[in-house]
């Protein structure tokens, strides 16, 4: 095993899981080059503000009709490592349809696709970080990582933050799934206290009447405000 | 909240196989197009530890203007490509310029490197130079920290002629490309 590295220490999961078989072969193995502390915090890119449609955010109206499923509403803030809103920050999501199954030609799962969910959304936080999608609960679904392999119902998320640094890509996993103990790629982050910071909350408050069920899930990026010596020249 | 250490971040986890879609619908491959003055194709292959080509990896470039400088008006300096069947990834764009590195020792051009994958838990983070740059190279503070030749060199692209650079990562074994982590 290779030794620890800071984001491990930070609570990220090793590259080298071998419960989870792609990281066998794709693991580095070679220690981590350190950046110096003044090279960490080098602004990250404000990429995708000009690009995001007014009804991205809304994964039940990309189609003629509406998909089956249990319609969720998912919202959040993201917030950076001092605790300061992510303003402006693209969050893009995908996900299975509530019976498991991607629209990828590359998933071969037999469950069935729906005309009405392609499971792709996107938004921009606002002042105070916060991101909202309307769209339906995910189903498990089988996969080959070892007999009789399930995913725990997720979704995934990318974001980018201040810093080069903040960039993340996660999964969202609900409460109580069932599925937690048996998945590599949730075990993957060894600390349990790391491990519920990818678990969304049932919300009341964010559930609406007669409609649908709310989750919340904030999510905190490394990295602070870029240095002045990064930014761009006067 | 640990004091001193600010909040504990959501930890990552892989981006999978099936996020074309959601990722790559807008093809950003194209910092600049193709007729810009100066543009440069950079490009590459992603080996697994096999020697094997990684057919469904994201590769997000990150760099300066010709001017050194990130983020500037007109140029975003940001491009994402996924690797095609044979591991290829490629992007169109232009030759950052020196930035400002710490203690005002300027950086070599470079540009920021990640790469996402199903089996990789977490994104690795390497950076590209450019072969033609020796001198600066020489004096680069994360080039020299490198203390291994053979790593070092993994860092530097090659000129392929007519303005395009290649630029292949191997995520593991002969020849692994330097990885880098950001310190606390």
């Amino acid at each position: 095993m290779t030794q620890q590295t800071v984001g491990e220490a930070a609570g990220h999961p090793p590259y080298l899981y071998p419960d989870y078989e792609s990281t066998r072969l794709r693991a580095p193995k070679e220690p981590l080059i350190i950046l110096p502390k003044a090279l960490s915090d080098i602004r990250g890119p404000a990429y995708g503000r000009g690009t995001v449609g007014g009804l991205d955010y809304d994964l039940t109206r990309q189609h003629g009709g509406e998909p089956l499923g249990e319609r969720i509403i998912v919202t959040g803030r993201v917030l950076d490592g001092d605790g300061r809103p992510v303003r402006g920050g693209l969050v893009e999501v995908w996900q299975a349809n509530a019976a498991g199954r991607y629209t990828h030609h590359k998933d071969a799962h037999p469950a069935p696709l729906d005309p009405n969910f392609s499971g792709a959304g996107r938004c921009l936080t606002d002042d105070e970080g916060r991101y909202r999608f309307v769209t339906v609960k995910p189903g498990a679904y089988p996969w080959k990582n070892h007999d009789n392999a399930w995913r725990p119902a997720h979704i995934h998320f990318s974001l980018f933050g201040p810093a080069f640094r903040s960039r993340l890509i996660s999964q969202m996993y609900f409460p109580g799934d069932p599925l937690f103990e048996h998945d590599p790629i949730f075990q993957s982050v060894r600390d349990p206290e790391a491990r519920k910071r990818m678990i969304s909350h049932f919300d009341l408050e964010t559930t609406e009447p007669e409609w649908a069920l709310g989750y919340r899930f904030d999510i905190v990026l490394e990295g602070r405000e870029a240095t002045p010596l990064e930014r761009p020249h006067a | 909240m640990s004091p001193g250490r600010g909040l504990e971040p959501t930890p990552s986890q892989t981006i999978g196989p099936f996020f074309h879609d959601a990722l790559l619908e807008r093809d950003p491959t194209g910092l600049v197009p193709p007729e810009h003055p100066g543009a440069v194709r950079i490009s590459g292959v992603i080996y697994d530890g096999a020697g094997d080509p990684v057919p469904d990896a994201m590769v997000e470039v990150w760099q300066a203007d010709a001017a050194g400088r990130y983020g500037s008006e007109g140029f975003s300096g940001f491009g994402r490509s996924g690797t095609d069947e044979h591991g290829r990834f490629s992007f169109t764009t232009v030759k950052p310029g020196p930035v400002p590195g710490p203690d005002g020792t300027p950086q070599a051009p470079h540009v920021n490197v990640s790469v996402f994958a199903r089996g990789l838990l977490r994104q690795v983070t390497t950076r590209l130079y450019f072969p033609d740059e020796e001198e600066a190279n020489a004096a680069d503070p994360v080039l020299t920290s490198v203390e291994d030749a053979g790593l070092r060199e993994t860092l530097i692209s090659h000129d392929e002629g007519g303005g395009s650079y290649g630029f292949d990562v191997r995520l593991q074994g002969d020849g692994q490309t330097a990885f880098f982590e950001f310190g606390e």
